[in-house]
């Protein structure tokens, strides 16, 4: 009994020095195993006179705890070592690339369409689609362009043998609409259109949307806020928008839409040809002639319509400087969008 | 149109700054294209004569001039140019003249001899892009005259791009008197005084079609010189318009064509047998025009002719034989009114497009006629010489344009423009405009002027009153219709969500032209009818395509040659088929895939996509309908697929696509030489979606159960799934194919299918006998079915 605190002394030592759970573990086996020294130690208190008894039970027991309590703080550091060896040894490389399946990409062309149809539904208009392969009568007569009018040979249309023909913008698809509804009509047609003409800056096919607003309250300064705002929600940003007479035959009174040069807000630079403006679109009140061939009262309904170039736009937004890259399709092009 | 700004300047007696000709004239409507200088900037260039030419002592090329430019002393002057010469008046640049592109004339020895400065080019000058020697000026050039005041320097030339409607802006004169009205200038139009006749001589005329033609006019002037140099102001207002110099009554023509906008043409009166006869030709009729081409005419069109032949092609171009050459003495000037309507399309249809035409097919005033006529003999006579005829012509009154009335109300302006425009200032527009306007109640009554073709209805009035008054005046607001929320349907494809499947899925998507090479059509379709453009770009672009694979492997095989071995690619858009009930116009949404099924990377085995890759990426889209138990993929053949590895995809016995392998015969023609996989969508018959109906969730536990076994390799795992589907459905959850086996171990001409079961009752948990009752009556089924052999049981 008198050898206790050496015998804590030497068990403090032998947990300490345990360097695994086994060790350790044999350790407790030795003092407070079944055949453990301090057990042993608690067994021979019952020889003792009842005085001492509780005496040495109270000093054998706080022994006993004392023990225990190393036991477990040791058990713990030991689990935490274990622990952190096993994470350590489970280490991986994050920084190797993800695998399975990359994402693909939709087509300038086709993202700027969507933001525009996006943008026209907030107000809402609806989004309508029209044939490619028109009549000579939807893509020009309706539109009050009579066979021989300049406007037409400027246009330098695809035709077929039948004389049917690729329509050359999207305006058809304005007329289409307006014999099948009732105003009012909002309502913007995006889609591909076809002109003969082939260098840098025409491709045969490109993109277009109209856009056509009919009611009885329709007014220029309506057109020229819708697309004023639309312009400027496109670009976000605050950007001047002018409007230039011009001449359609499909609208009167007609205007050209300039843009403030989104390159260099009106400085001059390359992208606008040093003017400080970009040309993206042709808009006016609809023609009389236009409402009259589709059977809508001009006296009691006015509208206005607009044409915009999508590609132009998709070119302006992302920075895009050559129309080539726009339908080669190039995969080192198509992955930047 | 271009023309000289000091020109415009002079005619309004004003000096206005180009920024502001170009604002304004933009801002109304008439877009100046482009500005750019007359000439190149020079200093201290003056007229000279050079009065001797000596050899170059050290040079053969060169020569020694001695010049004189008006004052002493004479200037001695080393020249290169072949053609000068003694007596020749020419552009000196004196020393310290400062020439375009930085050069500067210094006193320098050019091979041992001092040049007291230089003798010009048109070019060295800027006032040509190229030139032959050096300028020779006319021989009564001033001596020492400073040659920006000789040649009216420094000017701008401006390039208009004048809508088609705006015929009457073709001139200097309609140019200058829209600047007047916009910049509210006095605008008087030019004097032009008649000439007398000297010569009675008079050349018979006559109208046959007066609907084409109700004016014509004309004069004999016989005795000029042909030989004679257009003076340098006239050369130059031509020269800065575009036009080049070609003969002195030419270019007298052009002039006055330039100035007032009325087209004329002078003929060689000895060619002109008799008379004058406007009338259509006849069937057949041939001509050579003057750029030496023959064309037949047709009997919609109206020629010039005598009383045997025609001798031009009414507002388009004069005849070859009939036109002036330099030994022409007596000419016959015409000045006529063509009706528009008629005159159109007539040049283009001829392919021969002039300044001319351009002005007839626009409208040229009927007022012009006479005033042009008496302009073009003033100046053929102050150039030329020679002695007039009298004027001689034929008018049909009852087909000459009337001064047009048209109606205009101040409410309706308002309703058009979103802007009250007070009455006067209205009024004051339509005035500066040159209309007579006269107010009658709420409305004005408007004389239209007769140069305005484009002006017939109350919106074109409308359109000149807020031109005038400024685009950028009007307010800029948002509609105030009605509100109204347009449909959004759900039971519609959304095009959106099956390009976002096949872009998760690696797909990039395309836009190609949507002709493509008769060639490539030939390969895919060999059988199918296609539509073809009578004008295309090229052959290579000339027929509408009928699938969108041909585009999709062109640009398959263009991102090859680049480098691009793996290529995931879709597009959507029309294809045409010409059927026997017309043109069908399809929309399509088409994918190609090449290479590896996955990108390049590490721990995956790598492997080339193969049928089912693709057909997942299908599912995956068919998904998107909520029927897509209601697809079935059928084997079947299509001339561009291989024909054991492509499927029909059908919905309710409609074709709604094609999935397969292109046919190796085409893989080979293309020089591909590597499996394609394709795969093309209708989007007309894929366009029903079925909104989810929700079923309750079971709350009892599923049970699973795997079979394996040997089967006829023939038989397809659809006719399985049939087989299984035939019995009581009631607790079937799903079937899930997980292995497909041949080779070692399986008997030759068997597969190896293992099948896995989930199996669930809505309201109960399922009792182990029920399950095996229901695994052995499908086993059973299988057995009698197909003969199956089962490897492993549940």
């Amino acid at each position: 009994m008198e050898d206790l605190p050496r015998l804590l002394e030497q068990v403090e030592r032998e947990i300490h020095s345990a360097e695994d759970l086994a060790t350790l573990e044999q350790v407790r086996v030795n003092y407070l195993g079944k055949s453990g020294v301090i057990t042993a130690l608690l067994k021979s208190i019952g020889q003792l006179s009842p005085e001492e008894k509780k005496q040495a039970g109270q000093i054998v027991n706080q022994a006993k705890v004392r023990v225990n309590e190393w036991l477990e703080a040791k058990v713990a550091v030991l689990q935490r070592h274990a622990l952190n060896s096993k994470l350590a040894a489970e280490t991986i490389d994050v920084t190797l690339p993800g695998r399975g399946q990359q994402s693909g990409s939709l087509h300038p062309v086709t993202k700027t369409r969507q933001r525009i149809e996006d943008l026209f539904q907030q107000l809402g208009f609806e989004v309508v689609e029209g044939p490619e392969v028109e009549t000579g009568y939807y893509n020009f007569e309706a539109l009050n362009i009579p066979e021989h009018h300049p406007a037409r040979a400027s246009q330098d249309t695809f035709y077929f043998g039948d004389g049917s023909l690729l329509r050359t913008h999207t305006s058809p698809v304005q007329i289409r609409s307006m014999e099948q509804r009732k105003p009012p009509l909002r309502l913007i047609a995006p889609g591909r259109v076809y002109r003969c003409d082939y260098d840098a800056t025409h491709t045969p096919m490109f993109h277009q949307v109209e856009g056509l607003m009919v009611g009885e309250s329709v007014n220029f300064a309506h057109l020229k806020g819708v697309l004023t705002h639309f312009l400027r929600c496109f670009f976000e940003s605050e950007l001047d928008v002018r409007f230039r007479p011009s001449y359609f035959p499909f609208t009167e009174p007609s205007a050209e839409l300039d843009l403030q040069c989104v390159n260099c807000h009106g400085k001059g630079c390359r992208v606008c040809k040093f003017t400080g403006w970009l040309e993206v679109g042709g808009c006016g009140m609809v023609h009389p002639n236009v409402l009259k061939a589709v059977n809508i009262d001009s006296e009691k309904y006015t509208g206005w319509a607009f044409g915009m170039g999508i590609d132009r736009l998709t070119m302006l937004r992302y920075g895009i400087d050559d129309l080539r890259l726009m339908f080669e399709n190039d995969l080192r092009f198509l992955r930047q969008f | 149109m271009q023309f000289s700004q000091n020109w415009l300047q002079a005619l309004l007696g004003k000096v206005i700054s180009t920024e502001t000709l170009v604002s304004e004239l933009t801002m109304a409507g008439i877009e100046v294209g482009s500005v750019k200088s007359a000439s190149g900037e020079f200093s201290k260039v003056v007229i000279g004569q050079v009065e001797a030419v000596e050899p170059h002592p050290e040079a053969d090329r060169l020569k020694l001039c001695t010049v004189n430019i008006g004052s002493e002393p004479l200037l001695k002057i080393v020249c290169g140019a072949k053609n000068v010469q003694p007596t020749m008046k020419v552009a000196v640049a004196l020393i310290g003249a400062k020439l375009p592109n930085n050069i500067e004339i210094k006193k320098a020895k050019l091979r041992g001899v001092t040049s007291e400065g230089m003798l010009c080019s048109t070019s060295e000058l800027g006032l040509t892009e190229t030139s032959e020697g050096i300028m020779s000026l006319p021989s009564d050039a001033p001596l020492g005259k400073d040659l920006h005041e000789y040649f009216d320097l420094p000017d701008q030339i401006l390039e208009l791009e004048i809508t088609p409607n705006r015929g009457d802006c073709l001139s200097i004169t309609g140019t200058a008197r829209e600047v007047a009205l916009l910049l509210r200038l006095d605008w008087h139009a030019l004097k032009i005084e008649s000439v007398s006749a000297v010569l009675s001589e008079q050349l018979p005329i006559e109208i046959s079609a007066p609907e084409y033609c109700s004016h014509y006019m004309g004069r004999v002037i016989r005795q000029i010189n042909s030989a004679v140099e257009s003076p340098i102001w006239l050369q130059e207002k031509l020269r800065r318009s575009g036009i080049r110099t070609i003969h002195p009554v030419v270019d007298v023509t052009n002039y006055v064509m330039l100035e007032l906008g009325q087209p004329l043409h002078a003929f060689d009166l000895k060619k002109i047998e008799e008379k004058i006869t406007v009338r259509l030709a006849k069937k057949g009729e041939t001509l050579e025009t003057l750029d030496g081409t023959t064309i037949t005419l047709d009997e919609k069109s109206l020629v010039i002719a005598d009383s045997k032949k025609a001798l031009a092609l009414a507002g388009v171009m004069g005849g070859k034989a009939s036109g002036v050459t330099l030994e022409t003495m007596d000419i016959f000037l015409e000045s006529a009114f063509f009706a528009p309507e008629k005159i159109i399309g007539k040049a283009r249809q001829y392919g021969l497009q002039t300044d001319s035409s351009y002005r007839y097919e626009r409208g040229v005033s009927p007022e012009l006629q006479s005033i042009a006529l008496e302009r073009v003999t003033q100046l053929v006579l102050e150039i030329c010489g020679g002695k007039p005829g009298p004027v001689i012509e034929k008018t049909a009154e009852e087909y000459l344009p009337k001064q047009k009335l048209v109606s205009l109300r101040h409410s309706r302006l308002k309703r058009i423009l979103g802007l009250d425009i007070p009455e006067e200032q209205v009024e004051d527009i339509l005035k500066r405009l040159g209309m007579e306007v006269y107010k009658q109640g709420e409305q004005w009554e408007v004389h239209v002027p007769l140069y305005r073709f484009d002006i017939s209805i109350e919106e074109d009035l409308i359109e000149e009153v807020i031109r005038v008054f400024g685009y950028n005046n009007l307010p800029t607001e948002l509609p105030t219709e009605k509100f109204h929320i347009s449909s959004l349907s759900e039971t519609k494809i959304d095009h959106r969500q099956l390009q976002r499947v096949l872009i998760d899925r690696g797909y990039h998507e395309v836009i190609n032209y949507s002709f493509i090479d008769p060639k490539t059509h030939a390969l895919l379709y060999p059988e199918q009818a296609s539509l073809s453009l009578s004008n295309p770009i090229s052959a290579e672009l000339s027929v509408m395509r009928t699938s969108l694979w041909g585009d999709l492997l062109s640009t398959v095989l263009y991102n090859r040659n680049r480098q691009q071995e793996r290529l995931r690619l879709f597009e959507s858009g029309l294809v045409f088929l010409p059927e026997s009930n017309g043109l069908k116009q399809i929309p399509m949404l088409a994918g190609i895939v090449v290479g590896n099924v996955d990108p390049k990377q590490w721990g995956t085995k790598a492997r080339d996509a193969d049928f089912y890759d693709v057909k997942a990426d299908i599912e995956a889209l068919l998904d998107i309908t909520h029927q897509a138990e209601n697809f079935e993929f059928v084997a079947a053949e299509n001339s561009a697929l291989h024909p054991g590895r492509s499927a029909k995809i059908i919905l309710n016995e409609k074709v709604v696509g094609w999935i397969g392998a292109l046919h190796p015969r085409i893989e080979q023609a293309l020089d591909l030489n590597q499996p394609v996989w394709v795969f093309e969508l209708n989007l007309t018959i894929l366009n029903q979606v079925f909104l989810p109906q929700f079923k309750a969730i079971s709350k009892y536990p599923a049970i699973s159960r795997d079979i394996s076994f040997l089967i006829d390799e023939k038989i397809c795992f659809s006719k399985i799934k049939d087989a299984i589907r035939q019995g009581d459905n009631s607790i079937l959850q799903s079937i899930q194919l997980f292995d497909v086996y041949q080779g070692k171990g399986v008997e030759p001409g068997k597969k190896s299918l293992a099948i896995s079961f989930t199996l669930q009752h809505p309201d109960r948990t399922l009792v182990d006998t029920e399950v095996s009752d229901w695994m052995s009556h499908v086993i059973q089924r299988l057995k009698q079915s197909f003969d199956i052999v089962l490897r492993e049981g549940p």
